[in-house]
Protein backbone atom coordinates (compact mmCIF):
# COMPACT_ATOMS: atom_id res chain seq x y z
CA UNK A 1 0.00 0.00 0.00
CA UNK A 2 1.37 3.54 -0.77
CA UNK A 3 1.19 6.74 1.10
CA UNK A 4 -1.70 8.49 -1.11
CA UNK A 5 -3.12 5.05 0.11
CA UNK A 6 -2.42 5.23 3.27
CA UNK A 7 -4.00 8.55 3.76
CA UNK A 8 -7.73 7.48 2.39
CA UNK A 9 -7.54 4.20 4.40
CA UNK A 10 -7.38 6.63 7.64
CA UNK A 11 -10.28 8.81 6.16
CA UNK A 12 -12.74 6.49 5.44
CA UNK A 13 -11.81 3.68 7.93
CA UNK A 14 -10.12 5.37 10.96
CA UNK A 15 -7.47 2.74 10.34
CA UNK A 16 -3.41 3.65 11.13
CA UNK A 17 -2.91 0.22 9.57
CA UNK A 18 -4.41 -3.16 9.08
CA UNK A 19 -7.29 -3.59 10.63
CA UNK A 20 -7.60 -5.95 13.64
CA UNK A 21 -10.84 -8.93 13.28
CA UNK A 22 -11.67 -9.28 9.66
CA UNK A 23 -11.08 -6.88 6.42
CA UNK A 24 -10.87 -7.07 3.13
CA UNK A 25 -9.27 -4.11 1.39
CA UNK A 26 -9.74 -3.47 -2.36
CA UNK A 27 -7.37 -1.02 -4.04
CA UNK A 28 -7.64 0.49 -7.38
CA UNK A 29 -10.30 -2.21 -8.47
CA UNK A 30 -8.21 -5.34 -7.02
CA UNK A 31 -7.56 -7.08 -3.66
CA UNK A 32 -5.37 -5.56 -1.57
CA UNK A 33 -5.17 -7.86 1.62
CA UNK A 34 -7.84 -9.49 3.43
CA UNK A 35 -8.66 -11.41 6.50
CA UNK A 36 -11.52 -14.14 7.75
CA UNK A 37 -11.22 -14.96 11.26
CA UNK A 38 -13.23 -18.09 13.19
CA UNK A 39 -16.54 -16.34 12.83
CA UNK A 40 -16.45 -14.25 9.82
CA UNK A 41 -15.30 -15.64 6.55
CA UNK A 42 -14.93 -13.61 3.38
CA UNK A 43 -15.11 -15.36 0.11
CA UNK A 44 -14.77 -13.56 -3.84
CA UNK A 45 -17.94 -13.84 -6.05
CA UNK A 46 -17.52 -16.25 -8.51
CA UNK A 47 -20.19 -14.45 -11.39
CA UNK A 48 -19.21 -10.71 -10.61
CA UNK A 49 -17.15 -8.16 -9.42
CA UNK A 50 -17.39 -8.55 -5.02
CA UNK A 51 -17.34 -10.26 -2.15
CA UNK A 52 -19.85 -12.44 0.12
CA UNK A 53 -19.09 -11.64 3.61
CA UNK A 54 -20.79 -14.28 5.89
CA UNK A 55 -20.88 -14.06 9.74
CA UNK A 56 -21.88 -17.02 11.74
CA UNK A 57 -24.75 -16.78 14.06
CA UNK A 58 -24.11 -15.91 17.45
CA UNK A 59 -20.99 -13.42 16.65
CA UNK A 60 -20.46 -10.72 19.05
CA UNK A 61 -18.22 -8.00 19.61
CA UNK A 62 -16.69 -8.63 16.43
CA UNK A 63 -16.01 -6.12 13.49
CA UNK A 64 -15.66 -6.41 9.49
CA UNK A 65 -13.73 -3.61 7.47
CA UNK A 66 -14.33 -3.56 3.63
CA UNK A 67 -12.77 -0.04 2.60
CA UNK A 68 -12.15 0.83 -1.03
CA UNK A 69 -9.18 2.79 -2.07
CA UNK A 70 -8.93 4.30 -5.55
CA UNK A 71 -5.55 6.41 -6.69
CA UNK A 72 -6.06 5.69 -9.94
CA UNK A 73 -7.49 8.63 -11.90
CA UNK A 74 -9.90 7.60 -14.72
CA UNK A 75 -10.78 3.98 -12.70
CA UNK A 76 -14.28 2.75 -12.72
CA UNK A 77 -15.09 -0.03 -10.03
CA UNK A 78 -18.31 -1.87 -9.75
CA UNK A 79 -19.04 -4.21 -6.87
CA UNK A 80 -21.03 -6.30 -5.56
CA UNK A 81 -20.88 -6.67 -1.91
CA UNK A 82 -23.96 -8.95 0.14
CA UNK A 83 -23.79 -9.73 3.94
CA UNK A 84 -24.89 -12.28 5.54
CA UNK A 85 -25.15 -12.02 9.39
CA UNK A 86 -26.77 -14.93 10.92
CA UNK A 87 -29.24 -15.23 14.00
CA UNK A 88 -28.42 -13.53 17.44
CA UNK A 89 -24.87 -11.37 15.84
CA UNK A 90 -23.93 -7.82 17.44
CA UNK A 91 -21.39 -6.62 14.74
CA UNK A 92 -19.77 -3.78 13.49
CA UNK A 93 -19.01 -3.12 9.90
CA UNK A 94 -17.47 -0.47 8.80
CA UNK A 95 -17.08 0.35 5.00
CA UNK A 96 -15.47 3.56 3.06
CA UNK A 97 -14.49 4.48 0.09
CA UNK A 98 -11.98 6.96 -0.45
CA UNK A 99 -10.97 8.18 -4.10
CA UNK A 100 -7.51 10.31 -4.70
CA UNK A 101 -7.44 11.77 -7.84
CA UNK A 102 -4.57 12.90 -9.48
CA UNK A 103 -5.63 13.38 -13.01
CA UNK A 104 -8.14 14.64 -14.89
CA UNK A 105 -10.05 11.41 -15.73
CA UNK A 106 -13.24 10.40 -13.70
CA UNK A 107 -12.90 8.07 -11.08
CA UNK A 108 -15.88 5.94 -9.88
CA UNK A 109 -16.79 3.18 -7.52
CA UNK A 110 -20.48 2.18 -7.80
CA UNK A 111 -21.03 -0.31 -4.22
CA UNK A 112 -24.11 -2.11 -3.91
CA UNK A 113 -24.20 -4.15 -0.87
CA UNK A 114 -26.84 -6.01 -0.14
CA UNK A 115 -27.24 -7.17 4.26
CA UNK A 116 -29.53 -10.52 4.99
CA UNK A 117 -29.57 -9.76 8.51
CA UNK A 118 -30.82 -12.92 10.74
CA UNK A 119 -33.25 -12.85 13.62
CA UNK A 120 -32.36 -10.80 16.38
CA UNK A 121 -29.04 -9.27 15.20
CA UNK A 122 -28.26 -6.10 15.96
CA UNK A 123 -25.58 -4.41 13.43
CA UNK A 124 -24.03 -1.24 13.41
CA UNK A 125 -23.21 0.05 9.89
CA UNK A 126 -20.67 2.20 9.19
CA UNK A 127 -20.04 4.16 5.81
CA UNK A 128 -17.72 6.74 4.98
CA UNK A 129 -16.90 8.36 1.46
CA UNK A 130 -14.06 10.93 0.78
CA UNK A 131 -12.18 12.46 -2.10
CA UNK A 132 -9.26 13.91 -2.32
CA UNK A 133 -6.53 15.18 -5.08
CA UNK A 134 -5.06 18.03 -7.29
CA UNK A 135 -6.59 16.87 -10.40
CA UNK A 136 -9.59 17.67 -12.38
CA UNK A 137 -11.00 14.57 -12.87
CA UNK A 138 -14.37 14.19 -11.32
CA UNK A 139 -14.91 11.40 -8.20
CA UNK A 140 -18.25 9.79 -8.58
CA UNK A 141 -19.59 7.39 -6.18
CA UNK A 142 -23.40 5.53 -5.98
CA UNK A 143 -23.70 3.36 -3.44
CA UNK A 144 -26.97 1.24 -2.89
CA UNK A 145 -27.94 -0.40 0.09
CA UNK A 146 -30.59 -2.79 0.60
CA UNK A 147 -31.36 -3.97 3.56
CA UNK A 148 -33.76 -7.51 4.36
CA UNK A 149 -34.51 -7.50 8.24
CA UNK A 150 -35.65 -10.37 10.04
CA UNK A 151 -37.55 -10.48 13.18
CA UNK A 152 -36.46 -8.64 16.14
CA UNK A 153 -33.12 -7.72 14.09
CA UNK A 154 -31.68 -3.96 14.35
CA UNK A 155 -29.64 -1.67 12.07
CA UNK A 156 -27.90 1.38 12.90
CA UNK A 157 -26.56 2.73 10.00
CA UNK A 158 -24.27 5.98 9.50
CA UNK A 159 -23.33 7.46 6.21
CA UNK A 160 -20.80 10.94 6.02
CA UNK A 161 -20.28 12.14 2.52
CA UNK A 162 -18.13 15.64 3.57
CA UNK A 163 -15.44 16.67 1.06
CA UNK A 164 -14.33 15.60 -2.50
CA UNK A 165 -17.05 13.43 -4.08
CA UNK A 166 -20.01 13.79 -6.07
CA UNK A 167 -22.75 11.17 -5.25
CA UNK A 168 -25.77 12.14 -7.89
CA UNK A 169 -27.53 8.75 -6.80
CA UNK A 170 -27.40 7.09 -3.66
CA UNK A 171 -29.95 4.59 -2.87
CA UNK A 172 -30.93 2.71 0.64
CA UNK A 173 -33.97 0.53 0.12
CA UNK A 174 -34.63 -1.91 3.66
CA UNK A 175 -37.47 -4.15 4.39
CA UNK A 176 -38.67 -5.20 7.89
CA UNK A 177 -40.13 -8.08 9.09
CA UNK A 178 -42.12 -8.03 12.97
CA UNK A 179 -40.15 -6.03 15.65
CA UNK A 180 -37.26 -5.16 13.08
CA UNK A 181 -35.99 -1.32 13.68
CA UNK A 182 -33.34 0.49 11.26
CA UNK A 183 -32.16 3.96 12.30
CA UNK A 184 -30.47 5.57 9.62
CA UNK A 185 -28.26 8.87 10.03
CA UNK A 186 -26.84 10.47 7.19
CA UNK A 187 -23.91 13.71 7.33
CA UNK A 188 -23.53 15.38 3.75
CA UNK A 189 -21.55 18.67 2.71
CA UNK A 190 -21.74 19.56 -0.90
CA UNK A 191 -19.38 22.17 -2.23
CA UNK A 192 -18.29 23.58 -5.41
CA UNK A 193 -20.71 22.48 -8.36
CA UNK A 194 -21.33 19.26 -6.65
CA UNK A 195 -24.68 17.56 -6.76
CA UNK A 196 -26.24 14.61 -4.24
CA UNK A 197 -28.58 12.73 -4.11
CA UNK A 198 -30.30 10.93 -1.24
CA UNK A 199 -33.09 8.39 -1.70
CA UNK A 200 -34.31 6.34 1.33
CA UNK A 201 -37.26 3.89 1.05
CA UNK A 202 -38.66 1.87 4.04
CA UNK A 203 -40.85 -0.94 4.27
CA UNK A 204 -42.56 -1.69 7.59
CA UNK A 205 -44.03 -5.03 6.21
CA UNK A 206 -43.91 -6.55 10.09
CA UNK A 207 -46.06 -5.94 13.21
CA UNK A 208 -44.13 -3.52 15.77
CA UNK A 209 -41.63 -2.68 12.67
CA UNK A 210 -40.02 0.92 13.15
CA UNK A 211 -37.75 3.47 11.92
CA UNK A 212 -36.22 6.54 11.77
CA UNK A 213 -34.16 8.30 8.70
CA UNK A 214 -31.93 11.53 10.49
CA UNK A 215 -30.35 13.45 7.33
CA UNK A 216 -28.28 16.42 8.76
CA UNK A 217 -26.88 18.19 5.30
CA UNK A 218 -25.12 21.20 4.31
CA UNK A 219 -25.10 23.24 1.07
CA UNK A 220 -21.90 25.11 0.30
CA UNK A 221 -21.26 27.25 -3.08
CA UNK A 222 -23.56 26.81 -5.99
CA UNK A 223 -24.35 22.45 -4.58
CA UNK A 224 -27.44 20.64 -4.60
CA UNK A 225 -29.00 18.25 -2.93
CA UNK A 226 -32.03 16.19 -2.99
CA UNK A 227 -32.87 14.24 0.04
CA UNK A 228 -36.46 11.94 -0.91
CA UNK A 229 -37.45 9.86 2.06
CA UNK A 230 -40.20 7.21 1.43
CA UNK A 231 -41.48 5.44 4.40
CA UNK A 232 -44.43 2.81 3.90
CA UNK A 233 -46.27 1.62 7.07
CA UNK A 234 -47.52 -1.40 5.89
CA UNK A 235 -48.31 -2.86 9.21
CA UNK A 236 -48.83 -1.79 12.88
CA UNK A 237 -45.54 0.40 13.05
CA UNK A 238 -44.00 3.42 13.89
CA UNK A 239 -41.44 5.65 11.38
CA UNK A 240 -39.91 8.96 11.20
CA UNK A 241 -37.78 10.87 9.14
CA UNK A 242 -36.53 13.95 9.45
CA UNK A 243 -33.90 16.48 7.24
CA UNK A 244 -32.38 19.24 8.92
CA UNK A 245 -30.41 21.48 6.30
CA UNK A 246 -28.41 24.19 6.91
CA UNK A 247 -28.00 26.46 3.18
CA UNK A 248 -25.28 28.51 1.85
CA UNK A 249 -24.48 31.30 -0.45
CA UNK A 250 -25.93 30.42 -4.01
CA UNK A 251 -26.55 26.51 -2.72
CA UNK A 252 -30.31 24.40 -3.26
CA UNK A 253 -32.26 21.96 -1.01
CA UNK A 254 -34.96 19.96 -1.64
CA UNK A 255 -36.15 17.91 1.07
CA UNK A 256 -39.00 15.43 -0.34
CA UNK A 257 -41.25 13.35 2.00
CA UNK A 258 -43.70 10.99 1.23
CA UNK A 259 -44.67 8.68 3.93
CA UNK A 260 -47.79 6.12 2.83
CA UNK A 261 -49.36 4.33 5.81
CA UNK A 262 -51.03 1.04 4.28
CA UNK A 263 -52.49 0.52 7.91
CA UNK A 264 -54.52 1.76 10.68
CA UNK A 265 -51.84 1.62 13.50
CA UNK A 266 -49.09 2.79 11.37
CA UNK A 267 -47.61 5.88 12.77
CA UNK A 268 -45.09 7.97 10.79
CA UNK A 269 -43.78 11.52 10.79
CA UNK A 270 -41.91 13.27 8.71
CA UNK A 271 -40.65 16.91 9.59
CA UNK A 272 -37.87 19.13 7.26
CA UNK A 273 -36.29 22.11 7.84
CA UNK A 274 -34.09 24.13 5.76
CA UNK A 275 -32.57 27.34 6.28
CA UNK A 276 -29.62 29.36 6.36
CA UNK A 277 -27.29 29.70 9.87
CA UNK A 278 -29.09 31.47 12.08
CA UNK A 279 -27.96 34.93 12.64
CA UNK A 280 -28.14 34.87 16.67
CA UNK A 281 -25.68 31.68 16.13
CA UNK A 282 -23.05 33.84 14.11
CA UNK A 283 -23.95 37.23 16.65
CA UNK A 284 -23.05 34.91 19.99
CA UNK A 285 -19.59 33.33 18.41
CA UNK A 286 -18.32 36.72 16.97
CA UNK A 287 -19.03 38.01 20.46
CA UNK A 288 -16.79 35.83 21.94
CA UNK A 289 -14.13 36.81 19.37
CA UNK A 290 -14.08 34.69 16.20
CA UNK A 291 -14.72 36.05 13.08
CA UNK A 292 -17.37 35.56 10.44
CA UNK A 293 -16.07 32.88 8.79
CA UNK A 294 -14.49 31.11 11.70
CA UNK A 295 -17.68 31.50 13.52
CA UNK A 296 -19.38 29.83 10.39
CA UNK A 297 -17.21 26.57 10.39
CA UNK A 298 -17.68 26.10 13.92
CA UNK A 299 -21.35 26.27 13.23
CA UNK A 300 -20.84 24.32 10.40
CA UNK A 301 -18.48 21.52 12.10
CA UNK A 302 -21.26 20.98 15.31
CA UNK A 303 -24.10 20.69 12.76
CA UNK A 304 -22.32 17.69 11.35
CA UNK A 305 -20.53 16.37 13.93
CA UNK B 1 -12.56 53.75 29.43
CA UNK B 2 -16.23 52.95 27.54
CA UNK B 3 -17.63 56.51 26.27
CA UNK B 4 -20.64 56.80 24.27
CA UNK B 5 -20.99 60.30 22.65
CA UNK B 6 -24.41 61.46 21.59
CA UNK B 7 -25.57 58.18 20.48
CA UNK B 8 -28.64 57.69 18.82
CA UNK B 9 -30.07 54.63 17.23
CA UNK B 10 -33.46 54.29 15.33
CA UNK B 11 -34.99 51.59 13.65
CA UNK B 12 -38.00 51.79 10.71
CA UNK B 13 -40.89 49.88 11.78
CA UNK B 14 -43.18 47.83 9.61
CA UNK B 15 -45.40 50.56 8.98
CA UNK B 16 -42.04 52.39 7.88
CA UNK B 17 -42.35 54.98 10.44
CA UNK B 18 -38.82 56.00 11.75
CA UNK B 19 -38.35 54.65 15.82
CA UNK B 20 -35.99 56.17 17.73
CA UNK B 21 -34.77 53.88 20.40
CA UNK B 22 -31.81 55.47 22.09
CA UNK B 23 -31.89 59.14 22.26
CA UNK B 24 -28.80 61.38 21.57
CA UNK B 25 -27.22 59.36 25.02
CA UNK B 26 -23.84 60.81 26.24
CA UNK B 27 -22.22 57.87 28.68
CA UNK B 28 -18.96 57.64 30.12
CA UNK B 29 -17.93 54.63 32.22
CA UNK B 30 -14.89 54.46 34.04
CA UNK B 31 -12.13 51.15 34.47
CA UNK B 32 -12.51 49.15 36.91
CA UNK B 33 -16.07 50.14 37.86
CA UNK B 34 -19.22 48.33 38.81
CA UNK B 35 -22.84 49.85 37.35
CA UNK B 36 -26.52 48.94 36.88
CA UNK B 37 -28.27 49.76 34.67
CA UNK B 38 -32.06 49.80 34.90
CA UNK B 39 -35.03 51.22 33.79
CA UNK B 40 -38.58 50.10 32.83
CA UNK B 41 -39.05 47.11 29.79
CA UNK B 42 -38.81 47.98 26.37
CA UNK B 43 -36.67 51.55 27.89
CA UNK B 44 -33.99 50.70 25.11
CA UNK B 45 -31.61 49.04 28.06
CA UNK B 46 -30.91 45.76 25.97
CA UNK B 47 -30.74 48.14 22.75
CA UNK B 48 -27.50 49.93 24.71
CA UNK B 49 -25.67 46.73 25.47
CA UNK B 50 -26.21 45.49 21.72
CA UNK B 51 -24.92 49.37 20.42
CA UNK B 52 -21.38 48.39 22.92
CA UNK B 53 -21.19 45.11 21.63
CA UNK B 54 -21.63 46.28 17.63
CA UNK B 55 -25.02 43.96 17.61
CA UNK B 56 -26.66 46.72 15.99
CA UNK B 57 -24.67 50.18 14.68
CA UNK B 58 -25.69 53.54 16.07
CA UNK B 59 -27.64 56.03 13.64
CA UNK B 60 -25.56 58.77 15.00
CA UNK B 61 -22.69 59.90 17.84
CA UNK B 62 -19.77 57.71 18.61
CA UNK B 63 -18.53 54.77 20.53
CA UNK B 64 -15.17 55.30 22.42
CA UNK B 65 -12.99 52.58 24.03
CA UNK B 66 -9.43 52.82 25.80
CA UNK B 67 -9.08 56.18 23.34
CA UNK B 68 -10.06 54.72 20.10
CA UNK B 69 -13.09 54.74 18.29
CA UNK B 70 -14.75 51.89 17.89
CA UNK B 71 -18.05 52.73 16.29
CA UNK B 72 -17.52 51.68 13.23
CA UNK B 73 -15.54 48.42 14.64
CA UNK B 74 -17.36 44.42 13.87
CA UNK B 75 -18.81 42.05 16.75
CA UNK B 76 -15.83 40.45 16.86
CA UNK B 77 -13.01 43.37 16.76
CA UNK B 78 -14.66 44.96 19.71
CA UNK B 79 -14.92 41.42 21.36
CA UNK B 80 -11.32 40.71 20.36
CA UNK B 81 -10.55 44.56 21.71
CA UNK B 82 -12.05 43.24 24.80
CA UNK B 83 -15.55 43.43 25.28
CA UNK B 84 -17.93 40.84 26.50
CA UNK B 85 -21.41 40.34 26.20
CA UNK B 86 -23.69 38.26 28.17
CA UNK B 87 -27.35 37.91 26.03
CA UNK B 88 -30.48 38.47 28.07
CA UNK B 89 -31.93 35.55 25.69
CA UNK B 90 -29.06 33.30 25.16
CA UNK B 91 -28.60 31.47 21.81
CA UNK B 92 -29.02 27.80 21.48
CA UNK B 93 -27.21 25.47 18.93
CA UNK B 94 -27.18 22.50 17.19
CA UNK B 95 -23.94 19.98 17.85
CA UNK B 96 -21.98 22.74 20.45
CA UNK B 97 -20.93 21.44 23.56
CA UNK B 98 -20.75 23.54 26.60
CA UNK B 99 -17.16 22.74 26.68
CA UNK B 100 -16.76 23.95 23.08
CA UNK B 101 -18.17 27.43 23.77
CA UNK B 102 -16.17 27.67 27.48
CA UNK B 103 -12.98 27.04 24.97
CA UNK B 104 -13.87 29.20 22.42
CA UNK B 105 -14.53 32.06 25.05
CA UNK B 106 -11.57 31.34 27.28
CA UNK B 107 -8.85 30.23 24.49
CA UNK B 108 -6.84 27.37 25.55
CA UNK B 109 -5.86 27.70 28.75
CA UNK B 110 -9.70 26.75 30.03
CA UNK B 111 -9.61 23.09 30.83
CA UNK B 112 -7.97 24.82 34.20
CA UNK B 113 -10.67 26.87 34.71
CA UNK B 114 -13.55 24.96 33.47
CA UNK B 115 -14.95 23.66 36.59
CA UNK B 116 -14.52 27.12 38.54
CA UNK B 117 -16.53 29.16 35.79
CA UNK B 118 -19.21 26.72 35.56
CA UNK B 119 -18.99 25.68 39.31
CA UNK B 120 -19.63 30.17 40.09
CA UNK B 121 -22.91 29.76 38.34
CA UNK B 122 -23.37 26.65 39.85
CA UNK B 123 -23.05 23.73 37.89
CA UNK B 124 -21.51 20.75 38.14
CA UNK B 125 -18.80 20.53 35.41
CA UNK B 126 -18.95 17.00 35.23
CA UNK B 127 -22.75 17.35 34.37
CA UNK B 128 -22.67 19.94 31.80
CA UNK B 129 -19.63 19.86 29.72
CA UNK B 130 -20.67 17.60 27.19
CA UNK B 131 -24.10 18.67 27.27
CA UNK B 132 -24.86 20.29 23.74
CA UNK B 133 -25.98 23.60 23.82
CA UNK B 134 -29.82 22.87 22.56
CA UNK B 135 -33.03 23.17 23.13
CA UNK B 136 -32.05 19.86 25.71
CA UNK B 137 -31.27 22.63 28.26
CA UNK B 138 -33.65 24.53 30.78
CA UNK B 139 -33.77 27.85 29.97
CA UNK B 140 -31.91 29.03 33.84
CA UNK B 141 -29.55 26.14 32.91
CA UNK B 142 -29.15 27.88 29.48
CA UNK B 143 -28.80 31.61 30.85
CA UNK B 144 -26.08 29.71 33.93
CA UNK B 145 -23.76 29.19 30.76
CA UNK B 146 -23.84 32.24 29.08
CA UNK B 147 -22.81 33.56 32.41
CA UNK B 148 -20.16 31.55 32.84
CA UNK B 149 -18.45 31.86 29.30
CA UNK B 150 -18.45 35.23 30.19
CA UNK B 151 -16.62 34.85 33.13
CA UNK B 152 -14.35 32.44 31.22
CA UNK B 153 -13.31 34.99 28.91
CA UNK B 154 -12.17 37.57 32.04
CA UNK B 155 -12.35 40.63 29.60
CA UNK B 156 -11.80 44.43 30.51
CA UNK B 157 -15.20 45.26 30.10
CA UNK B 158 -17.98 42.90 30.34
CA UNK B 159 -22.04 43.76 30.30
CA UNK B 160 -24.71 41.02 31.56
CA UNK B 161 -27.80 41.64 30.36
CA UNK B 162 -30.59 40.32 33.43
CA UNK B 163 -28.07 37.97 34.68
CA UNK B 164 -30.56 37.76 37.31
CA UNK B 165 -33.84 36.15 34.44
CA UNK B 166 -34.81 32.46 35.06
CA UNK B 167 -32.27 31.61 37.57
CA UNK B 168 -33.43 29.91 40.58
CA UNK B 169 -33.61 31.29 44.35
CA UNK B 170 -30.52 29.13 45.42
CA UNK B 171 -28.38 30.16 42.23
CA UNK B 172 -29.06 33.43 42.27
CA UNK B 173 -27.59 33.77 46.06
CA UNK B 174 -24.45 32.33 44.09
CA UNK B 175 -24.71 34.70 41.47
CA UNK B 176 -24.86 37.66 43.89
CA UNK B 177 -21.59 36.08 45.20
CA UNK B 178 -19.87 36.04 42.13
CA UNK B 179 -20.55 39.36 41.07
CA UNK B 180 -19.67 40.84 44.74
CA UNK B 181 -16.33 38.80 43.84
CA UNK B 182 -16.06 40.42 40.85
CA UNK B 183 -16.59 43.86 42.60
CA UNK B 184 -14.34 43.42 45.07
CA UNK B 185 -11.18 42.30 43.05
CA UNK B 186 -11.70 45.51 40.85
CA UNK B 187 -10.05 44.08 38.17
CA UNK B 188 -12.34 44.95 35.20
CA UNK B 189 -15.06 46.98 34.18
CA UNK B 190 -18.99 45.66 34.94
CA UNK B 191 -21.89 46.74 33.55
CA UNK B 192 -24.71 45.39 34.15
CA UNK B 193 -28.22 45.36 33.24
CA UNK B 194 -30.69 44.29 35.73
CA UNK B 195 -34.22 45.07 37.95
CA UNK B 196 -33.20 43.22 41.03
CA UNK B 197 -32.58 45.23 44.20
CA UNK B 198 -29.98 42.98 45.36
CA UNK B 199 -27.87 43.33 42.14
CA UNK B 200 -28.72 46.94 42.33
CA UNK B 201 -27.37 47.06 46.30
CA UNK B 202 -23.82 45.99 45.00
CA UNK B 203 -23.33 48.89 42.54
CA UNK B 204 -21.02 51.56 42.59
CA UNK B 205 -23.03 53.55 40.35
CA UNK B 206 -26.50 53.22 39.43
CA UNK B 207 -27.90 54.58 35.56
CA UNK B 208 -31.08 54.97 34.81
CA UNK B 209 -32.50 54.67 31.21
CA UNK B 210 -36.11 55.40 30.67
CA UNK B 211 -37.30 56.57 27.00
CA UNK B 212 -34.04 55.39 25.31
CA UNK B 213 -32.64 58.45 27.62
CA UNK B 214 -30.62 58.47 30.71
CA UNK B 215 -32.98 59.90 33.23
CA UNK B 216 -30.75 59.75 36.39
CA UNK B 217 -27.05 58.71 37.18
CA UNK B 218 -25.25 58.66 40.80
CA UNK B 219 -24.34 56.20 43.62
CA UNK B 220 -26.27 54.05 44.84
CA UNK B 221 -27.54 55.97 47.83
CA UNK B 222 -28.83 58.53 45.50
CA UNK B 223 -30.79 56.83 43.57
CA UNK B 224 -31.77 53.75 44.97
CA UNK B 225 -34.21 55.04 47.45
CA UNK B 226 -36.26 56.77 45.22
CA UNK B 227 -36.06 53.95 42.97
CA UNK B 228 -38.13 51.63 45.31
CA UNK B 229 -40.43 54.23 46.29
CA UNK B 230 -42.21 52.72 43.50
CA UNK B 231 -44.90 54.08 41.30
CA UNK B 232 -44.22 57.84 41.59
CA UNK B 233 -40.51 57.61 40.34
CA UNK B 234 -40.32 60.89 38.55
CA UNK B 235 -37.06 58.71 36.74
CA UNK B 236 -39.89 56.97 34.64
CA UNK B 237 -41.63 59.69 33.73
CA UNK B 238 -41.67 60.04 30.16
CA UNK B 239 -41.57 63.82 29.06
N1 LIG C 1 -34.89 45.85 15.75
C1 LIG C 1 -35.93 46.46 16.33
N2 LIG C 1 -37.02 46.83 15.61
C2 LIG C 1 -38.08 47.44 16.19
N3 LIG C 1 -38.14 47.74 17.48
C3 LIG C 1 -37.10 47.41 18.25
C4 LIG C 1 -35.95 46.74 17.74
N4 LIG C 1 -35.08 46.53 18.74
C5 LIG C 1 -35.67 47.02 19.84
N5 LIG C 1 -36.87 47.54 19.56
C6 LIG C 1 -37.77 48.23 20.50
O1 LIG C 1 -37.00 49.14 21.22
C7 LIG C 1 -37.41 49.23 22.55
C8 LIG C 1 -36.25 48.94 23.49
O2 LIG C 1 -35.94 47.56 23.48
P1 LIG C 1 -34.88 46.93 24.47
O3 LIG C 1 -34.80 45.49 24.18
O4 LIG C 1 -33.61 47.70 24.36
O5 LIG C 1 -35.58 47.20 25.87
P2 LIG C 1 -35.08 46.86 27.33
O6 LIG C 1 -34.89 48.14 28.03
O7 LIG C 1 -33.90 45.93 27.28
O8 LIG C 1 -36.34 46.10 27.93
P3 LIG C 1 -36.46 44.84 28.95
O9 LIG C 1 -36.33 45.39 30.32
O10 LIG C 1 -37.86 44.37 28.70
O11 LIG C 1 -35.43 43.86 28.59
C9 LIG C 1 -38.58 48.26 22.68
O12 LIG C 1 -39.77 48.96 22.55
C10 LIG C 1 -38.39 47.32 21.52
O13 LIG C 1 -39.61 46.80 21.12
MG1 LIG D 1 -33.64 43.96 27.72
Amino acid sequence: MDEIQKTLLEEVAGLHEIPAGAYNIRANGALSSRNTTEHIDIVTKEDKPGIDIIIKPGTKKESVHIPVLISQTGLEDLVYNDFYIGEDCDVLIVAGCGIHNGGNRTSKHDGIHTFHIGKNAKVKYVEKHYGSGEGTGENIMNPQTIVYMEEGSYMEMETTQIKGIDSPDRVTKAKLADDARIVITEKIMTHGKQYAKTEFEVDMDGKNSSTNVISRSVAKDQSSQLFVSKINGNNKCAGHTECDAIIMDDAHISAVPEITANHLDAELIHEAAIGKIAGEQLIKLMTLGLTEKEAEEQIVNGFLK
Amino acid sequence: MLELQNVSFSVTDQDGKKKEIIKDLSLKIDDKKFVVITGPNGSGKSTLAKLIAGIEKVTSGKIIYNGQDITDMTIDERARLGISFAFQQPVRFKGIKVKDLLKLAAGEQYMKGACDYLGEVGLCARDYLNRDVDGSLSGGELKRIEIATIIARNTPFSIFDEPEAGIDLWSFKNLIKVFEKMHKEQENSIMIISHQERILNIADEIIVIAGGKMKARGKKDEILPELLEGTKCRFYQED
